[in-house]
């Protein structure tokens, strides 16, 4: 288990041939936006060097990360995970359990001390001692600063690793953390969504691999191969947005003709994802192609910043829920009456003191 | 506590060019606004007016428009406008700032908070009082007075610039990463936390500027009737006139030269 192979001998172990591996260097490239000059590189990278371990641990999470990532179609996911990436620990993917499967974790992280890559999918509760998420018998917070420890970098599946999501929501009860708030002295590249795309999650860990450095982030901490971009930008519904043409109700007129989602709550415009541009299940579709606005799933705090269908955003810290129009327009109804108050006042007091000034 | 030689009740005849009338220690007119800043007031004024109705129809937009998307750009138009007049309104705050510099004391007041002057507060709690109906007269000024200048620090120079900045970050969503709007004001996006926020904020600093250009209005009519000084007109020809000759309470026991003056 802890041989250091490199990834090239690892696939010929698994029987693919070097045409298939060819192939699959060629297409991780593509998946990856590079140039075909880079495939030798990638060849040349995965001939030549060991292969690193990658180990995924699960907090406070829905396993909707887990989900999307095997169905990645570009790397194919079993590409990925028999050949690719060396995922040495994943308690919902591996066939071993228990103390067994506890056991390659240490093993690893002692093997490839200071050499391993960290996935997080979920986020560790730091309330009740972190009681809100065991694992092994023990509370996610310290396996999660235990695996962190000796970690190379440490990739943070998903909206719950790194920004909290529907866990740390208000009110956040077991104050669910996002991994970057606890771990804070290794690189984080933070993969958001609910779940990411899977070619998203597969070329992150893809591109760290073959090129053995963390990809180009954005100020927080996102690729910005994936994430450089509003859903927006890339919308295929923009011509409607820019006509000014907007679908105000599901199922009206402008819905069945494909119109913009804007007025129905769609945030495109605030959310930073691939979606528009790699889309899902094999590039067959996304939320707006399907008619429904994006909900922001890859956007910091997403659950508190709704109503999803309407376009600005409640404000909760009024009590009541309210939008920023409704706020001036109540705050402008009120300074108005007290001005037509203070007008009538003063000029009653200008007639009662006619002359004086 | 010194006064606030940008806030005072009118002083001695002679300063800063004023032309007094007629020997005596009353002034009547003094030219406090200069051109840059009268041009500015005008421009920012109609900026804001385009950039808080192009802004709320971003955000709230108009009903959809019949046809192919290809014949259609309202929303593009809306857009257009809102950036253009972004910018111009970017720019004069620049000028104005700059104008801070160059012109009179008068052109600085607005970008001033005296905080630790308690002499000011002082000036400011009477002139809410005198708005509150509790004071026979309010005092006078030549530039504004003291709750005049907390305002106007707090709405526009303030504003102004919380609105620049939160601005420039959402444009720079648009001009993409690397842009130079995304060099200078990317940044605020993460402060907010994301996107979203940054849009509400923004709206909601629409809002507070409305509720000055409402109060503002309001106010400058009203001083113009029942205050002892020109204000509109001030801001269309610079010159402050005063209503009556009447000694600055500061200034000694004298009696007013004349009672009930007629409009200078």
């Amino acid at each position: 288990m802890a041989t250091l192979e490199t990834f090239y001998e690892v696939m010929r172990r698994q029987g693919i041939t070097r045409r298939s591996f060819l192939k699959y260097c060629s297409l991780t490239a593509a998946a990856l936006g590079l140039g075909p000059e880079l495939v030798p590189q990638i060849v040349h990278a995965m001939e030549t060097k060991p292969r690193t371990p990658v180990l995924w641990l699960h907090g406070l999470e829905c396993t909707c990360c887990s989900e999307s990532f095997i169905r990645s179609a570009h790397p194919l996911v079993k590409d990925v995970v028999l050949s690719m990436i060396s995922l040495d620990y994943d308690d919902t993917l591996m066939a071993s359990a228990g103390h067994h499967a506890e056991a390659i974790l240490d093993e690893v992280m002692e093997t490839y001390k200071g050499n391993y890559i960290l996935a997080v999918e979920g986020n560790p509760p730091l309330n009740q001692d972190g009681m809100s998420c065991i694992v092994g018998g023990k509370p996610f917070t310290d396996q999660l600063r235990k695996v962190a420890k000796d970690a190379k970098a440490i990739i943070s599946w998903g909206s719950c690793a790194s920004f909290g999501c529907v866990q740390a929501a208000r009110p956040n009860p077991t104050r669910a953390t996002p991994v970057h708030e606890v771990i804070t002295d290794k690189p984080i590249i933070k993969v958001p969504g609910c779940p990411p795309i899977a070619e998203v999650m597969t070329g992150v860990i893809t591109y760290m691999l073959t090129f053995d450095r963390i990809p180009e982030l954005d100020r927080q901490g996102r690729p910005k191969m994936f994430y450089s971009q509003r859903i927006h930008d890339k919308c295929y519904r923009r011509p409607h947005f820019d006509a000014g043409q907007f679908v105000e109700s599901f199922d009206d007129e402008g819905a069945r003709k494909g119109y913009c989602l804007y007025k129905v709550g769609c945030k495109g415009p605030t959310t930073y994802n691939a979606c528009s541009t790699v889309r899902w299940n094999e590039g067959t579709s996304f939320p707006i192609q399907s008619g429904h606005g994006c909900i922001g799933c890859s956007e910091d705090g997403f659950w508190d910043k709704g109503s999803w269908y309407a376009r600005q955003s409640d404000i909760l810290q009024f009590g009541i829920e309210a939008n920023a129009d409704q706020i001036g327009t109540t705050a402008a109804i009120g300074v108005g009456s007290i001005i037509a108050a203070h007008a009538a006042v003063s000029a009653l007091k200008r007639a009662q003191h006619k002359g004086d000034v | 506590m010194a006064p606030l030689d940008n806030a005072k009740p009118v002083a001695a005849p002679g300063e800063e060019g004023a032309a007094a009338t007629g020997g005596g220690r009353f002034l009547k007119a003094i030219y406090v606004y200069e051109v840059p800043v009268r041009v500015w007031h005008w421009v920012n004024a109609l900026a804001i007016m385009v950039l808080s109705v192009t802004g709320y129809l971003i955000a709230n937009p108009l009903p959809a428009m019949p046809g192919e998307a290809s014949a259609n750009f309202l929303m593009g138009y809306i857009r257009f406008v809102h950036f253009a007049a972004a910018y111009i309104f970017a720019v004069g705050f620049i000028g104005r700032l700059y104008w801070a510099f160059a012109g009179n004391h008068h052109a600085k007041q607005m970008f001033r908070f005296p905080f630790w002057d308690r002499h000011w507060w002082g000036e400011l709690f009477l002139e809410a009082r005198w708005y509150l109906f509790l004071e026979r007269k309010p005092k006078l000024y030549v530039g504004h007075n003291p709750l005049a200048q907390f305002a106007m620090f707090w709405a526009i120079a303030v504003g102004s610039v919380f609105m620049i900045v939160t601005g420039f970050a959402l444009y720079s969503e648009g001009a993409g990463q690397g842009s130079w709007q995304d060099k200078l004001f990317g940044w605020v996006i993460p402060l907010f936390g994301q996107s979203m926020d940054v849009h509400t904020w923004h709206h909601l600093g629409m809002w507070a500027i409305l509720l000055f250009v409402i109060v503002h209005v309001y106010a400058a009519v009203r001083e113009d009737i029942m205050s002892r000084q020109s204000i509109i007109s001030t801001m269309i020809s610079g010159v402050r006139t005063f209503k009556d000759a009447e000694v600055p309470a500061d200034e000694g026991h004298e009696r007013p030269a004349k009672k009930a003056a007629p409009v200078a």
